[in-house]
């Protein structure tokens, strides 16, 4: 059946012609647009860093609103993740966005399972939505799609490289989801050491093969824009909510002693940059990228894992459903060798157990035999001794009449007989 | 006649006021107040030498403090590790010293460094080579006091260690803990929040009282300046008080030389701003620059010398002793005090004992109970 869903017009020719007049398919985007309008987009991004390195801070700043958020401890044991659901309209545009917190990150002693949880997660993910994928009662359109678009990488500070840590993770994880690497806390380098910062970072991301999210530079509209601002990876952000004075307006900054810094000034970090590639022009192509790259990769993965392959030994193309009859029958005949084992093993343990029983019955008899054995001898025993006594009894009270008869005839004899 | 007499009068009077005071202060004046001159003296010609340790993940600032408190350049040829080059990193202890000279006074400064600290991707036990390296340290005095030739003892004990915390977090990591936890009863631990320039006023002051509280929640014992005597005036009480209140130090270093209100400062260069390394209201760089050099220098040295070095003596002995006892328990060659781990052991014994007596008790018990099951 599947092998005719194959194109069917990829043999015959396909002939250009030119219209005579308008005919109105140029509304097609429009509809489209209108259609995903009222449908509502979803969005999910994953933060990861350690904590306390400004995550829930830049995610306030890039949605200008407060999400919840309370602040991590240090001491967990381990890495979990906390993704949070929140809905946000901007003029008719309602926007279901996921943000999924890494709680715990780089606090351990011990860090080498920290990217675990974060694999695992990003994958049950996929698994979700590759499950809906293969239902038979599918409702796609209704799904509410919890696949990461976006990882953004926090990197510390530090001015020199990246952290071990941060390679392993960023390394696990390039192959499952985009990553853009932000350098978190950026008012803290100043600007030439920030330039080597960076090319230190892209250099060694680039010598230890981890594939980063570069934004798309085949659709000429933004391939310009998107050009330069990859030159500019990573970002140097700094986010803040709280609003300062500066001249006559009060924009969002960080106030110090030696000056301030303004998160919307593009001299002073890279947080516009940030805003404008991550939400105002590639928001819909990260959600594509991971639809098309991503979780096809591990769709792949799964279902050659489970068995299925496009086509067979001969190389001639698959149907999927003789390969699930393949597999149903294949299973149920796994099933009934199961049972049968089982119900063999059942026997015998039956058997074995009435052996067992059957021995004892006969220990248990050969004791009772003997026990009767043994009281029957004693109460022989017991029989005799009675009969003698009984003899005995006799005699003595034989003797007793006879001496009684005797002290009645001779009276004056009986101290004698006493003393007999 | 006049004037001759009255010069006469005048030496007189020079003359006579010499000898009577000097008989008077050859009553009063013994000497001894130029004590601390001499003092001075001897230690200038005998030189001073500090041992410094500074700790903490790289990229914390450490070199550029170390280059900042000192003046000077000590890591001119360093090479810095990659990330993949790190993942399975052991710490290392490096050794510099360096022979600077200020008025006369000449110091020899020793700055142990620990590249690869908390920078590996499991980091148990990390800390381990530094608590061995300053184990190692006491015991080479240990055995050098001990010796015969006491003359040119060199002192290599550690004597005071700078931990960074990082200001990127909430307050203390779980490897901060860790490694104090270690270290507090080897060494003079004075924690700092390096690259302070990363944080507000109000973030400043949340981020210390935080460390605070978890330095006491967690029992670490660091450096405690010592109280000010009570005779001392009050301006002096006074910076002490606001010295105590300001720890851990916030600090923030730099070697290069910038333009700031018209002057040529040490500081960094930002696009909003200059920060002055050596500005009270930027950062606390003065105050530990005085705290560790121009006050407390020698106290650090003295409490390594009172106490972290005595509290290891005291142990090592004790664990010979210890040794010797249960090696030969009827005697030692060694006097020994009357230590209580003796009692321990011979309790332990006779725990034991006990415990065997019991178990063949029972043993007894059982036997008994079945040969009576079989009598019957």
């Amino acid at each position: 059946m599947a092998a005719t869903d194959v194109d069917v017009f990829s043999n015959e020719e396909k002939r250009n012609l030119s219209l005579g007049g308008h005919v109105g398919f140029d509304s097609l985007p429009d509809q489209l647009v209108s259609k995903s309008v009222t449908q509502g987009f979803c969005f999910n991004i994953l933060c990861v860093g350690e904590t306390g390195i400004g995550k829930s801070t830049l995610m306030n700043t890039l949605f200008n609103t407060m999400f919840e958020n309370e602040e991590a401890s240090h001491y967990q044991n381990g890495v979990y993740l906390r993704p949070r659901t929140y809905d946000l309209q901007e003029s008719n545009v309602h926007l279901k966005l996921t943000i999924v917190d890494t709680v715990g990150f780089g606090d351990q002693i011990n860090k080498e399972d920290s990217y675990k949880p974060i694999v695992d997660y990003i994958d049950t993910q996929f698994e979700n939505y590759l499950q809906e994928e293969l239902k038979i009662k599918r409702s796609l359109f209704n799904y509410h799609d919890t696949r990461i678009h976006i990882c953004l990488y926090f990197i510390a500070p530090t001015g020199h490289s990246l952290k071990s840590l941060d390679l392993v993770t960023m390394k696990k994880l390039d192959s499952k989801v985009n990553i853009i690497p932000i350098i978190a806390k950026a008012d803290t380098i100043s600007k030439s050491e920030l330039h080597k910062f960076k090319i230190k970072i892209m250099s060694e991301l680039v010598s230890n093969g981890v594939q980063i999210y570069q934004f798309p530079t085949d659709d000429e509209a933004v391939s310009e824009i998107n050009a330069s601002m990859n030159a500019h990876l990573p970002f140097a952000v700094v986010g803040s909510v709280e609003e300062v004075k500066v001249g006559n307006k009060t924009v969002r900054a960080r106030q110090y002693p030696w000056g301030v810094v303004q998160v919307e000034n593009e001299s002073h970090c890279d947080f516009v940059k940030l805003r404008e590639m991550l939400i105002r022009v590639n928001m819909e192509d990260l959600r594509e990228q991971t639809h098309a790259r991503h979780y096809e990769l591990y769709r792949r993965c799964k279902l050659e894992e489970m068995g299925f392959k496009d086509t067979d030994p001969d190389s001639q193309p698959f149907s999927l459903q003789e390969t699930y009859e393949a597999k149903r029958k294949e299973f149920l005949g796994d099933l009934q060798r199961k049972e049968e084992e089982m119900r063999q093993m059942f026997v015998n343990k039956v058997k074995e157990t009435e052996a067992e029983l059957k021995e004892k019955e006969r220990e248990l008899h050969d004791k009772f035999e003997q026990l009767k054995r043994m009281h029957q001898e004693e109460k022989r025993k017991v029989e005799e001794k009675r009969r003698d006594l009984e003899e005995e009894m006799n005699a003595f009270n034989r003797k007793k009449v006879a001496a009684e008869t005797l002290s009645l005839s001779q009276p004056l004899k009986k101290d004698k007989d006493k003393k007999k | 006649m006049d004037a001759i007499m009255l010069q006469e009068k005048l030496v007189e009077r020079l003359l006579c006021p010499r000898v009577r005071t000097a008989r008077q202060k050859e009553k009063q004046y013994v000497g001894f107040a130029t004590l601390p001159n001499q003092v001075h003296r001897k230690s200038v010609k005998k030189g001073f030498d500090f041992t410094l340790m500074v700790a903490g993940e790289s990229g914390m600032g450490k070199s550029t403090l170390v280059n900042s408190l000192f003046l000077t350049d000590l890591y001119k040829d360093r090479k810095l590790l990659n990330a993949e080059e790190r993942i399975n990193q052991t710490v290392e202890i490096i050794k510099h010293t360096v022979d600077i000279e200020e008025k006369g006074v000449k110091l020899k400064l020793t700055i142990v460094d620990t590249p690869g600290f908390g920078d590996a991707v499991n980091n148990n036990e990390c800390w381990k080579p530094i608590t061995d390296y300053i184990d190692q340290q006491f015991e080479q005095y240990f055995r050098d006091e001990s010796g015969l030739n006491r003359k040119n003892i060199q002192d290599n004990r550690v004597h005071c260690c700078l931990y960074f915390i990082p200001p990127f977090g909430h307050g203390l990591r779980p490897v901060d803990v860790e490694f104090m936890k270690a270290l507090h009863e080897k060494v003079n631990i004075i924690p700092l929040i390096a690259k302070a320039d990363c944080l507000t006023p109000n973030e400043i002051k949340k981020l210390k009282d935080r460390i605070r509280e978890e330095i006491d929640k967690f029992g670490i014992k660091v450096y405690q300046f010592p109280e000010c005597d009570s005779d001392e005036d009050e301006e002096f009480k006074q910076l002490d008080k606001e010295l105590k209140e300001c720890t851990p130090f916030a600090v923030i270093g730099s070697n290069t030389v910038v333009e700031a209100r018209g002057q040529r400062v040490r500081g960094r260069l930002y696009p909003w701003g200059i920060v002055e390394v050596e500005n009270q209201s930027h950062c606390d760089f003065v105050k530990l620059r005085n705290m560790l050099i121009r006050s407390h220098m020698h106290d650090l040295k003295d409490v390594t010398c009172d106490v972290h070095y005595e509290n290891y003596r005291a142990q090592c002995i004790q664990e010979m002793t210890s040794k010797l006892a249960q090696d030969n328990r009827m005697e030692s060659p060694i006097p020994i005090l009357p230590l209580s781990t003796p009692d321990v052991d011979t309790e332990k014994l006779i725990k034991m004992k006990d415990e065997e007596l019991k178990r063949m008790q029972e043993m007894l018990n059982k036997m008994q109970q079945q040969m009576h099951e079989k009598d019957q």
